[in-house]
């Protein structure tokens, strides 16, 4: 294990806020390890501990077996982090923001250009524009160069697609592909993006501050117990409210064009057909439907509100 | 040494790419100087004068007369010897004093050109400059008048030699230039440092930068090189404009003296660092920068006398940094003295300088 | 049939110097429709969305939002739209209740007026028993809906919303839509922002932007027949990367 967390607690406002709940976790080399859920889960605290920039309250780390407390100097030697919000020099040029990240963790440009060498080659051609000048996707690019100039064993991106349009975000997710395959650099990542999970080996599904469920997102798919069907028709609007009210209803929730609805055990598509047609509903659709992530962290957080 | 060297390459291009900040940093000296300088002193009435008429003939009765019976001037004094007029400079009495040798009048007869001396209260050097002309006036428009009464057409000359006498009274409250050194130099190291720093945190670089394995140390070493250069560059526009525009005297040891404003600076720089230890945002450290400049002005003793506060307030003033570089400068510029009566000044300003670096070093975070 | 639209816009045009960040955009928004605005990150939407409100005059073209130029007549467009960003737009220091008055206030809602809205609106969320405790203290999810009954509080006709849900728990998104269905119904058109494809297909109309011009604008169905996709994400994904300027 290359990161590793056990029961890790942190607290803000002298206790008042809980941000982690005891919270273990181990990272794998080599892996991409996705930590998915919603703001203020506790994602950004949980990456500032591994980075060594917070204490928590209680619990220890490793990282890269190096304690986060006592060996923070070592660690930080080792390791690529990249803040969720953009946090290199507006006012230096995108050369000058690479030059001076590289000198800082005592190396040069030149020295690890293999490995950021497909993504500087996207931005090279503007390397004289300061960083403020830039656009979302390039900024993000610079910012993932600059967070792997040292060539570091692990790095760590905080909601590094946040607020970025599918393209650049998809773009974004296979220059970490790349960097895995590559070079083997171990990425751990945190998204509020549900899609973006099945790009990750394994991942976390964290919210308030506890993990609800860590795995490969396959097996979090294939976890999913529940009967899931497509149900669409003309009056969608309608649908939304009349759906709620079905006796064999668990959930529904809204997916694109179709509402996602999961039923009790012993419920037939006929007898929502008939229901639905009662309520004056017309073009009716309903089909069996597969399971996301999004699914499955619905129905934990469900679970999880009912439980409280 | 790299990480260190680059990391001040940095701080200066960003300094050099903020236009506005450059100009707050270059111009500000430069008005506040211009403006502390200037604004307090417009037209000077009612200047104290003494006479020493050692003739005592007609012609320097007229001129006694003229200066009696000016506006600008009161006659409070008559005097019979030099000593007697160094003796009212000391006490306080006379702003200005006119020495009339014994052989004035016979002088300018013979050779059409007499020679009266000056003697000013220097230690307001735009006063002392504008009553030296308006004595010089005065002489000029006589020495005119009575050319024309008996016919010459080369009017007699009379040559008046000022002498500025530098704090007879060996007070010094009333110079603000050293206080508006000490105003300047503490606005600029305090308040741009801390916003310097400030700011790596408001950005979220200051994140990166603590991820990363460079040292606080060179972090905070690194910030403060830049504006130690600033403030060299200030602490130059200041003496020269000081000196040739306001006309103040160097009168004690120059190398002295830079070495007091350097320690004076980086006493500044560390409370700007300290400043940006304890907030988290531009806009606080610039108000806590800002509410620094308060007590400078109240304790340093550029605005008020110390020897004159409650005792309560003296105290306070011995806490405010200003207050000895104000007196060491003073000391050091108007009166001349020798270095030994600077030294407790120096004392100070070293320790309060090591407290505060020690201070700031230690509450800078090296984490979040 | 023109009087139905409540937003017209006839070759709004935005540039900043040599860059024309909205280049001639064309199109119509009716009363009571929810229309998603999408487009990559510097498409112009923002550019546009500004123009829309009010906040910048357009370099050329024209555009008349609920019935009023927004070039010549700022002030009575801002009076009839609702503006929630990205940006959480509530004072974290007030209490739901204050919040509400403030901002009635600020429309020139009376009192009387404010206090039942209040009490309706709270009733509605669920937050009757919240109504004193002070923003800060609500949790994300809950300041979001919060943050668009704001927006809709003093009744405008459109209500424009720039990324509402970033952030926010896939549940409490979908409480959100729940909420700007319930507007459209109440006859308020919703224009809106969003980079979560899923929330493009829950709008009646979709138009993309791909360097500063509209390159699509119909129902999500005809969008998708269209570019025989499956899914407004592959329309997305083939109109983007046709884009020229997508980093400049």
């Amino acid at each position: 294990m290359i990161v590793e967390a056990n029961s890790l607690t942190k607290t803000y406002n002298r206790g008042k806020t809980k941000a982690l709940h005891g919270l273990s976790l181990g990272v794998e080399e080599g892996e991409i390890y996705g930590l998915i859920g919603p703001d203020g889960a506790g994602k950004t605290t949980l990456f500032r501990i591994l980075t060594t920039l917070l204490l928590p309250d209680s619990g220890e780390a490793h990282v890269d077996g190096l304690d986060v407390q006592k060996d923070y100097r070592q660690i930080r030697k080792r390791i690529g982090y990249m803040p969720g919000k953009f946090s290199l020099y507006q006012d230096l040029t995108i050369e000058e923001n690479l030059r001076f990240f590289a000198t800082i963790f005592g190396t040069t440009i030149e020295e690890n250009c293999g490995l950021i060498a497909d993504i500087y080659a996207q931005i090279e051609r503007f390397k004289d524009r300061r960083a403020g000048k830039l656009s979302g996707g390039m900024k993000q690019k610079l910012a993932l160069c600059c967070a792997l100039i040292h060539a570091p064993r692990v790095l760590f991106l905080d909601e590094p697609t946040t607020g970025v349009d599918p393209v650049s975000r998809k773009e974004f997710w296979e220059m970490l592909k790349k960097l895995q395959q590559r070079h083997g650099i171990t990425i751990m990542v945190s998204t509020p993006y549900m899609d973006e999970a099945m790009q990750c080996d394994r991942i976390a599904l964290i919210q308030e501050g506890s993990f609800l469920k860590v795995n490969t997102p396959q097996h979090i798919i294939d976890e999913y117990d529940k009967t899931l069907w497509n149900v669409k028709c003309e009056q969608m609007h309608t649908l939304l409210t009349v759906l709620k009210k079905w006796e064999n209803t668990e959930s529904s929730f809204s997916f694109g064009e179709t509402f996602h609805l999961s039923v009790k055990e012993n419920a037939a598509p006929a007898d929502l057909m008939r229901y639905l047609g009662g309520h004056g509903l017309s073009g009716i659709e309903i089909s069996e439907a597969k399971p996301t992530i999004e699914d499955c962290f619905m129905s934990l957080l469900k679970t999880d509100y009912d439980e409280r | 040494m790299k990480q260190f060297q680059i990391f001040v390459q940095k701080e200066f291009k960003h300094i050099a790419r903020d236009t506005r900040t450059m100009m707050i940093l270059v111009v500000m000296p430069v008005i506040l100087m211009v403006l502390f300088g200037f604004a307090l002193t417009t037209e000077v009435k009612n200047s104290r004068l003494a006479i020493c008429d050692m003739a005592k003939d007609e012609i320097t009765g007229k001129i006694h007369d003229r200066f009696a019976g000016n506006r600008y001037f009161t006659l409070t004094a008559e005097c019979s010897s030099v000593e007697q007029v160094y003796e009212a400079f000391r006490k306080g009495e006379i702003d200005i004093a006119l020495v009339i040798g014994s052989e004035f009048s016979q002088e300018l007869g013979h050779t059409g050109a007499g020679s009266i001396q000056l003697l000013i209260d220097g230690s307001e050097p735009n006063q002392a400059s504008t009553r030296a002309g308006y004595a010089q006036q005065i002489l000029m428009g006589f020495a005119q008048e009575m050319a024309e009464k008996n016919g010459r057409s080369i009017p007699y000359n009379i040559v008046s030699t000022t002498r500025m006498l530098y704090n007879p009274q060996l007070k010094s409250e009333y110079n603000f230039v050293p206080g508006v050194m000490g105003m300047i130099l503490l606005l600029i190291c305090a308040m741009m440092t801390s916003i310097a720093i400030v700011k790596e945190k408001e950005t979220g670089t200051m994140e990166v930068l603590l991820a990363s394995p460079l040292p606080p140390f060179v972090i905070i070493m690194a910030k403060l090189v830049p504006y130690f250069a600033i403030s060299c560059v200030n602490l130059t526009t200041i003496l020269l404009l000081g000196h040739y525009l306001l006309g103040l005297p160097f009168a004690g040891s120059m190398p002295v003296f830079l070495g007091l404003s350097l320690l004076y600076i980086l006493v500044s720089l560390a409370l700007g660092l300290l400043i940006s230890t304890l907030v988290s945002n531009q806009l606080a450290a610039m108000i806590i920068s800002l509410l620094l400049i308060i007590p400078t002005i109240y304790f340093s003793g550029m605005a008020f006398p110390i020897e004159s506060m409650p005792t309560v307030f003296q105290r306070v003033s011995t806490v405010i940094p200003a207050r000895w570089y104000v007196s060491a400068v003073r000391k050091l510029m108007i009166q001349g003295v020798a270095v030994k009566y600077v030294i407790q000044e120096t004392a100070i300003l070293s320790i309060m300088a090591l407290v505060l670096i020690t201070l700031s070093l230690s509450t800078f975070k090296k984490r979040l | 049939m023109k009087d139905n639209y409540v937003i017209v816009a006839e070759g709004l045009t935005k540039r900043f110097g040599e860059f024309t960040a909205t280049d001639h955009i064309t199109f119509n928004v009716k009363e009571g429709e929810i229309f998603g605005f999408l487009g990559a990150n510097g498409a112009g939407k923002t550019t546009a969305m500004r123009m829309l409100c009010g906040l910048s005059i357009p370099s050329e073209g024209r555009a008349q939002v609920a019935g009023y130029d927004v070039a010549t007549e700022s002030e009575q467009v801002k009076r009839n739209i609702g503006y929630m960003s990205q940006k959480f737009s509530l004072y974290n220091d007030l209490s739901i209740s204050e919040n509400l008055k403030l901002f009635g206030g600020i429309y020139g809602m009376g009192r009387k007026q404010i206090k039942e809205k209040t009490h309706t609106l709270l009733t509605e969320l669920d937050l009757i028993k919240e109504k004193d405790t002070l923003v800060k203290l609500l949790p994300l999810g809950w300041k979001q809906k919060l943050a668009f009954s704001l927006a809709i509080f003093h009744e405008p006709k459109i209500v424009f919303l720039d990324e509402p849900t970033g952030g926010v728990d896939p549940i409490t998104r979908r409480q959100f839509w729940e909420l700007i269905y319930k507007a459209a119904d109440n006859g308020i058109t919703v224009f809106v922002t969003t980079h979560y494809m899923d929330e493009a297909e829950y709008c009646d109309r979709v138009s993309i932007m791909v360097d500063g011009q509209i390159k699509a604008l119909d129902t999500p169905n005809a969008l998708k027949a269209q570019f025989r996709a499956n899914s407004l994400y592959d329309v997305f994904l083939s109109l983007a990367r046709t884009a020229t300027r997508s980093d400049s």
